[in-house]
Parts: C-alpha cells; sequence; structure tokens
C-alpha cells in the first residue's frame, strides 16, 4: 500500500524566510509518528501544507496518493494549534457541526470521551478553561475514523494528569491501519507512545528513525538524544 | 500495575519484563486471557506496535501463546513459568552480586551481609 503521506522535495517560503527546505519523508499507514523540533523549526508549516491550507513553494506532498483536496480533507482528521470553534456554541453544538461535516465522525465514540473527562453537553465552549476547551477538540478529532490524524501540539495546554489521558484517548481510538503524526516538543510525554520519531529543525529533517532504534543503539531516550542534537 | 520504564532501554524490552514479571508472580494466572493489545496499550500508555512486539517475544519464548480466534493465553504450562521465575530471580542475584563486587564486597562477604540483614528483618 502507499504511505498514507508522502513529501518529495517538500520547499516552502515566505518572503525571504525558508519555513521548510527540501522535505523527503513518508508516513506509513499503522504508525504513531512524532514530528519534534524546537519552536520555529517547520514543524506547523508542514501540518498546514498536509491540510492544504498553504501550497507548496516547490516540491510536492501527497496523502494517500493525491494532492490535498476534497478527497484528502474527507481522511485527515487535523487539529490545529490554534481554536477554531465559534465559543458561543455549546458542546452538543459542535457534536452536530462535526456530524454534518464528517461522514467518519463517530458521536457514540465522541460521547464516551466527554462522559469520561466529566464534560458536560450544555457547557459552552466560552465558559471552558483553555485545558477543557483543548479537549473538547481533540475528542472531536479523535472521535472520527480517519486514515490520517495530525495533532499539533494537542498535549501543550493541558495539565499532566490530562495528558495521561490525551494520549490514552490517541491510543486506544485511532484505526489499527490508520497514522498519527503528532507534533510537539514535550517529547518525554509523548515518547512511549511513539513508533517513530522525525527531528526538524531550519526546515530540514535532521533524523528520522524508530524509538526503539534510538534507545538500543545510543543508549538514552529520545528525550536525552533530543536534548543533545538540538543544544543550545 | 504500575507500569515506568528507564530511558536507556528499548521499550518493548521493559514491557516484555514487566508483563513476564505479572505472569510469574500469578497476577496473569496460568492458562488465562491476556486483555487484548489495545487494552494492555492503554492501560500501560504505550504504542500498541511496542506491546505487540513484546507479546511476540513473549510468545516466542513460550510464555503465552495465541488461539487465532480468540486472543492471547498465559501458558499452561506451570514448569515453564517457575523456570520463567527462577530466570528473573537468578538475573537479579547474578545483578546484586556485581553490585556488591564494584563495592569491594566478595562472594562470601556479601552472602555474610544478606544473613545478617535477612535476622535483622526478622526480629
Amino acid at each position: 500500500m502507499n504511505p498514507i503521506l508522502s513529501c518529495e522535495q517538500l520547499t516552502k517560503t515566505f518572503g525571504s524566510k525558508t519555513a521548510l527546505a527540501g522535505v523527503d519523508l513518508n508516513i506509513e499507514r499503522g504508525r504513531i509518528v512524532g514530528l519534534l523540533g524546537p519552536n520555529g523549526s517547520g514543524k506547523t508549516t508542514l501540518m498546514k501544507l498536509a491540510n492544504g491550507l498553504i501550497t507548496p513553494t516547490s516540491g510536492r506532498l501527497l496523502i494517500d496518493g493525491e494532492a490535498p483536496g476534497t478527497h484528502s480533507k474527507a481522511v485527515v482528521s487535523y487539529l490545529p494549534e490554534v481554536t477554531y470553534l465559534a465559543d458561543w456554541m455549546r458542546t452538543s453544538d459542535v457534536l452536530e457541526f462535526f456530524r454534518d461535516f464528517y461522514k467518519d465522525f463517530d458521536m457514540e465514540r465522541a460521547l464516551s470521551m466527554l462522559k469520561n473527562l466529566g464534560i458536560g453537553l450544555r457547557e459552552p465552549l466560552r465558559s471552558m478553561s483553555k485545558g477543557t476547551r483543548e479537549k473538547v477538540q481533540l475528542i472531536l478529532v479523535m472521535a472520527r475514523r480517519a486514515s490520517l490524524y495530525l495533532l499539533d501540539e494537542p498535549i501543550g495546554g493541558v495539565d499532566p494528569a490530562a495528558r495521561d489521558y490525551i494520549l490514552s484517548t490517541i491510543i486506544g481510538n485511532y484505526e489499527p491501519q490508520s497514522a498519527v503524526v503528532i507534533s510537539t516538543h514535550l517529547i518525554s510525554d509523548v515518547e512511549k507512545v511513539l513508533d517513530d520519531v522525525v527531528f526538524i529543525n531550519n526546515g530540514k529533517i535532521v533524523l528520522s528513525s524508530t524509538v526503539d532504534e534510538i534507545r538500543e543503539v545510543k543508549g538514552m531516550s529520545v528525550d536525552a538524544l533530543f536534548r543533545e542534537v538540538f543544544r543550545c | 500495575m504500575n507500569w515506568s520504564f528507564r530511558p536507556d532501554q528499548p521499550i518493548y524490552l521493559q514491557l516484555q519484563e514487566q508483563i513476564r514479571l505479572l505472569i510469574v508472580s500469578g497476577v496473569y494466572l496460568p492458562g488465562s486471557k491476556l486483555p487484548t493489545v489495545r487494552e494492555l496499550a492503554v492501560e500501560a500508555s504505550v504504542n500498541p506496535n511496542t506491546l505487540q512486539k513484546a507479546l511476540a517475544e513473549l510468545e516466542r519464548d513460550g510464555l503465552v501463546f495465541t488461539l487465532r480466534t480468540s486472543g492471547r493465553y498465559v501458558t499452561e504450562d506451570v514448569d515453564m513459568i517457575a523456570n520463567a521465575k527462577k530466570d528473573l530471580a537468578m538475573e537479579q542475584i547474578r545483578q546484586f552480586f556485581q553490585k556488591m563486587k564494584s563495592m569491594g564486597y566478595d562472594k562470601k562477604a556479601a552472602l555474610n551481609l544478606v544473613e545478617s540483614a535477612a535476622k535483622e528483618e526478622e526480629q
């Protein structure tokens, strides 16, 4: 089967600034991949390109063999780093919204996750804390039965206990034939849920490996290796 | 069960070790059905593929086996479990002697210390 996401010499510049410089990358189905890099390394640019929110300057990016478009939007479930839901909506409104929008949205799954986290259906997003709003967004995204989940900083704004729940939500809910890409710099938190890691710096991929390989060959955690590679 | 992982070793090896411990200590009884890969992965908060790899290794050792349609089970061979238990204990003892040696105790001195420590515990 073709990789669910592939990039060939993918380049994106903003004016004189190069955000991505000739990235070659394949994400295989069934894998959970960590996209790891310091601030400003190009993680979010890559996520946005994969969602067709911006277009490449040169090179190409394919989702399930096609350029981002109607098909890719149907199979990709994307958690952006910023909120895009109107804050007057209640939890029940956004659930309806997602059911309308996405054929693959699993209402039952969403309801059970909301219940586990004690989030009320009648509560407007406006009156929720930042962390709770982030949880609602992640639940919406993980309740889709998508082929590719692109999660941009899914655990950045929530407390450690909720991080654990979110990570187990990801493990427990992704389809075995789907891939999950998690961009983050909170490596020690996500390390044990990842199959593969991709280190990105200054718009280039500097390392691509399995987590076990790093531990086996280097005798250190991905977190420790990251600190070594990106020492300031 | 509290799952925790050291940074210097592949996670699948540590999972293998911890599941083996659950089997030899009788938390998972001989012949009993193991939770599914997904359930165990969620419980230990680890990647399901990593957990799969750990179980596959345990299966190769013979401690667990798969029935094609109904899932994974702990072996019914109690002798094999007893052997695995002894192997684990021997490994601990080997490491203990090594550490004691690095502190300057030979085996006999280490054993004397163990004996007196055991007596103290009893009191």
